[in-house]
């Protein structure tokens, strides 16, 4: 189909999409209203059944931790999926540090500006520390495992920016990273196991809650919300690690390539 | 106006769809398609958007505080994640693309290569 076809396809059902749309939006509660039946069931739950200040986190790692457990094998699942996609191919070859291979492209430390290099060096302790912190307050502050793995995956690539591609590797090393991911996809199934044998139902939440807004509130919660940023910070590094390898290490084999 | 937000939603819907049908690069494609997602956010922070609400986090507000709604909140942040995750695998299956294509070009890819 050529492409002035196609996009006159679109138009028209994009204008029939639209039309939809619009009448289904006018059939929708009104904007701002103020029955959330529940939006105020999940709340009171939260507050007072379950001692958890950060609701949010009380919907997802407690009231239904459930659908998290699917959407922590989501993102394990992809996360595997794109290793194996970005594994070198036969007709690849990967450098490696001592082979006699050319050196990999990545950077030198010369070619990045003093400062820059500094400014990495001195943030990464303090967006670790701050990715930690975002990462075991779940249950209390907006965060909690999924922003803190982020922060905590992405900061360590402060080491990328300033220059220093093998102190980036030798800091994440893979194998110890795919052991950390699957324990702590795995864990997350024991915490629910555990429930299910100490209080009679799958990721049933079995710890004392504790008062509201103490560091121990929230019972499983920040158990979890640990063991899934563990995972998400393992899962994100693997992933990086993965999309660098192909730009910065990975050349087809010029002899005996098959293409 | 009280639907402007909804409509926000679809009109993200839309223009992604618009970068997905004419998209030349895969990557583009790629981006295309988290605008499609991200409507989805936009639409369920609509859904659960109360006057006068602050966020769902009692960390240091009164527990009778108006507050949004939680759940949908919790719904996007699934919804983020699983966004994160599609858009890395697709990008891993343009590298495999490009390297056995030769193109990103979507209408270029119409042989089978093994």
């Amino acid at each position: 189909m050529s492409r002035s076809a196609r996009t006159a396809l679109l138009l028209a059902a994009a204008a029939g999409i639209g039309v939809l749309l619009v009448l289904a939006f006018g059939l929708l509660p009104h904007f701002g209203t103020a029955h959330h039946p529940y939006g105020d069931r999940a709340v009171a739950t939260a507050l007072h059944d379950r001692h958890t200040a950060n609701v949010v986190s009380s919907v997802n790692f407690d009231q239904r931790a459930l659908d998290t457990l699917g959407e922590e094998f989501i993102l394990f699942a992809s996360v595997l999926g794109a290793l194996v996609l970005l594994r070198p191919g036969r007709d690849e070859v990967e450098f490696t540090r001592n082979g006699d291979h050319l050196v990999d492209r990545s950077h030198q430390p010369g070619q990045v500006l003093d400062t820059v290099r500094l400014l990495g060096y001195l943030l990464l302790p303090v967006t670790m520390l701050v990715g930690w912190y975002i990462v075991v307050h779940g249950a209390i502050t907006p965060g909690g495992g999924f922003q803190g793995g982020i922060v905590l995956a992405t900061g360590l690539h402060l080491l990328y920016l300033a220059g220093d591609y093998r102190a980036l590797r030798a800091l994440s090393p893979i194998r110890p990273l795919d052991v950390g991911e699957a324990v702590a996809a795995g864990a997350f199934v024991l915490v629910g196991l555990t429930g299910t044998v100490l209080a009679g139902g799958f990721l049933t939440n079995f710890l004392p809650t504790g008062t509201l807004r103490s560091l121990t509130s929230g019972g499983t919660v920040p158990l979890l919300n640990t063991v899934v940023g563990i995972e998400v910070a393992a899962g994100i590094v693997l992933l990086l690690a993965r999309f660098f390898e192909q730009d910065l290490r990975i050349r087809t084999d010029d002899h005996g390539g098959t293409r | 106006m009280s639907v402007y937000p909804f409509l926000v939603a679809g009109w993200l819907l839309l223009v992604g769809m618009f970068g997905l049908v004419r998209s030349r690069n895969l990557v583009h494609a790629v981006v295309s398609l988290s605008v499609c997602q991200s409507s989805t956010y936009v639409l369920l922070l609509a859904v659960g958007y109360r006057h006068g609400g602050t966020a769902p986090v009692f960390g240091d507000t009164p527990v009778d505080s108006t507050v949004v709604d939680p759940v949908v909140q919790a719904l996007t942040l699934t919804d983020i994640v699983v966004g994160a995750t599609v858009t890395a695998l697709l990008l891993a299956l343009t590298i495999q693309i490009d390297k056995r294509h030769h193109t990103v070009d979507p209408d270029e890819l119409s042989s089978l290569v093994g």
